[in-house]
């Protein structure tokens, strides 16, 4: 297992760092491989140590009582997981789970914050990570909680619809966030709950609309 | 013919990261091109569309109303 200092040069926590610098960290940093799906933090529990993607997804999400998953967001690689646990103290605030074969670095809280004594520029980098964090996610809160997204989901629906013969529009959920001004994982949210509430059925690449007067009145609700 | 995800090969930059979520195997890289496989067992999870930082693969849903 080698650490890569070109890649630690591309984490946004050290890029600050000239080669030399880095060479006199990477023995603080360890090499961890996982398989498709293994969980790497569990919400709740006390964690001190701070991981970095190499390759490889992450997705990022907080589980209900009703066992429903909402996914806050996908690390890639370069992005740092479990910093807020690592910088308070507290347990994990989510889970993190990989999506496919994933490689991290990893580094314990005491040796990251030695690093940060050593090299205070790397504290500022981290403040300025945490800063875009903390704005993704008040903008996610906003639309889960202030927007009816819900109902600009359910009216793109219907106006993309076509009949079952007729013309039929194509749309990603991309597409759909982007139109209805939220976040992707808004979308796929909105559409999950409108299946369980049984006015649509979502099948591989189709969305059946089975219940259209509900769908409407969704619509009419939302102002 | 099976409806699969696509790929805009002008926007993607190989990172590789749909091949490696692609729980089905259905998206490879040939070369250095990502390639789709047509495969039954492409579920539409649309984790390759989720993860791809450059919008390149696309999961699109047709919209239809079931008839009454």
């Amino acid at each position: 297992m080698t650490i890569d200092t070109a890649f630690l040069k591309s984490i946004p926590y050290f890029s600050v760092m000239n080669s030399v610098e880095l060479e006199t960290i990477k023995q603080s940093f360890s090499e961890k491989t996982l398989q498709r799906g293994e969980v790497i933090l569990r919400e709740g529990e006390l964690s001190d140590t701070l991981y970095f993607v190499v390759a490889g997804a992450v997705k990022i999400f907080k589980t209900s009582s009703q066992g429903k998953d909402q996914i806050l967001s996908i690390a890639r690689p370069g992005e740092a997981l479990n910093d807020i646990p690592v910088f308070d103290g507290g347990t994990n605030p989510t889970n993190a789970q990989t999506l496919g074969p994933v490689t991290l670095y990893s580094i314990k809280k005491d040796k990251l914050q030695s690093v940060m004594q050593q090299y205070p520029k790397v504290a500022l980098n981290a403040t300025m990570v945490l800063a875009q964090r903390m704005r993704q996610l008040v903008s996610l809160v906003e639309d889960l909680s202030f927007r009816h997204v819900l109902g600009r989901v359910t009216k793109i629906l219907l106006s993309h619809a076509g009949d079952s013969d007729g013309t039929k529009e194509h749309l990603t959920q991309q597409e759909m966030a982007a139109m209805a001004g939220t976040a992707r994982e808004v979308v796929a949210r909105s559409l999950k709950a409108l299946e369980e509430q049984g006015h649509i059925r979502l099948e591989r690449h189709r969305i059946v609309i089975t219940d259209r007067k509900s769908l409407e009145d969704i619509v009419a609700d939302s102002g | 013919m099976i409806e699969m995800p696509i790929i805009d090969q002008a926007k993607c930059n190989r990172c590789g990261l749909c091949v490696s979520v692609c729980a089905c195997g259905a998206i490879v890289l040939v070369g250095n091109t990502v390639t789709i496989i047509e495969t039954e067992d492409c579920h539409w999870c649309t984790n390759c569309e989720a993860v791809c930082p450059t919008a390149a693969l696309t999961c699109s849903f047709e919209i239809v109303i079931e008839e009454e």
